[in-house]
């Protein structure tokens, strides 16, 4: 059986959108799949040697719900409708959404980011972060993990227009 | 049922239960069976998933008080 292969864009920043790629393709690569993954704009942020700087923002997502990880039962059922204004304003409200939502990653027995990303490695995932996005956003190969790959769309094509799944994320 | 190894994955969430699976398996031999236990409900479909892409055998489920019980042979 030939081997399948899944190609991904992940054009997402935060920590919440940190998830499906790295889900995805660690889940594929167990599957057995050739996994490539393009990151590209705030996507670049994924590839930091350092990813304790992934946050999440609940600011005008009304999807989010604002649960606290701890506590009763019920207390942990309340759902904090927060205004966008006074989310805007308290300094440091970011910083507090993210650690709650670290918080509520843990205690659901979900893995860290670094953890999945460590685990797409170890499968061979291979990782490419687009060169130019680097340039334009002023930074540098040494603030990324070491093992990547740089490149632009046609580098991805390559890849990806011989794939079984391929996803913009 | 008799088994050559076993997985603790109780507590872990998706993707964890599969990806640890699968490395519990590459340690095993063709033909031997490994026991897998998870609280993951979404494992349930999942591992029949897992078994029908890799060509694992997934022998059987069980479920006990919300726990649930995998045994796998490795193809």
């Amino acid at each position: 059986m030939e081997t399948k292969k899944m190609a991904l864009i992940a054009t997402k920043g935060t920590l919440d959108w940190a998830y499906p790629p790295f889900i995805l393709a660690s889940t594929a690569a167990a599957l057995g799949y050739e996994v490539q993954i393009f990151f590209t704009f705030y996507g670049l942020q994924l590839l930091k040697k350092d990813l304790s700087g992934l946050k999440v923002s609940p600011l005008g997502n009304p999807g989010m719900p604002m649960k606290m990880p701890f506590g009763p039962k019920w207390f942990k059922g309340l759902n904090w409708n927060i205004p966008n204004a006074v989310q805007s304003l308290v300094p440091g409200y970011e910083n507090l959404a993210t650690s709650l939502m670290k918080q509520t990653i843990a205690n659901n027995g979900v893995a860290s980011i670094p953890e999945l990303r460590e685990l797409c490695v170890e499968a061979d995932v291979k990782m490419i972060g687009c060169q130019m996005t680097v340039e334009l956003f002023g930074f540098d190969h040494r603030e990324f993990m070491d093992g990547i790959e740089y490149g632009g769309a046609a580098t991805f094509f390559e890849f990806a227009g011989e794939t079984d799944i391929c996803l913009f994320i | 049922m008799n088994y050559d190894k076993e997985l603790d994955a109780r507590g872990l969430n998706c993707p964890l239960p599969i990806l640890r699976t699968k490395k519990s398996l590459s340690e095993l031999a063709s033909g031997q069976i490994l026991k897998i236990n998870s609280t993951d409900p979404g494992s349930v479909k999942d591992m029949q998933a897992f078994a029908k892409q890799t060509g694992n055998e997934l022998l059987s489920t069980a479920e006990n008080n919300g726990e649930f019980i995998f045994m796998m042979r490795k193809h």
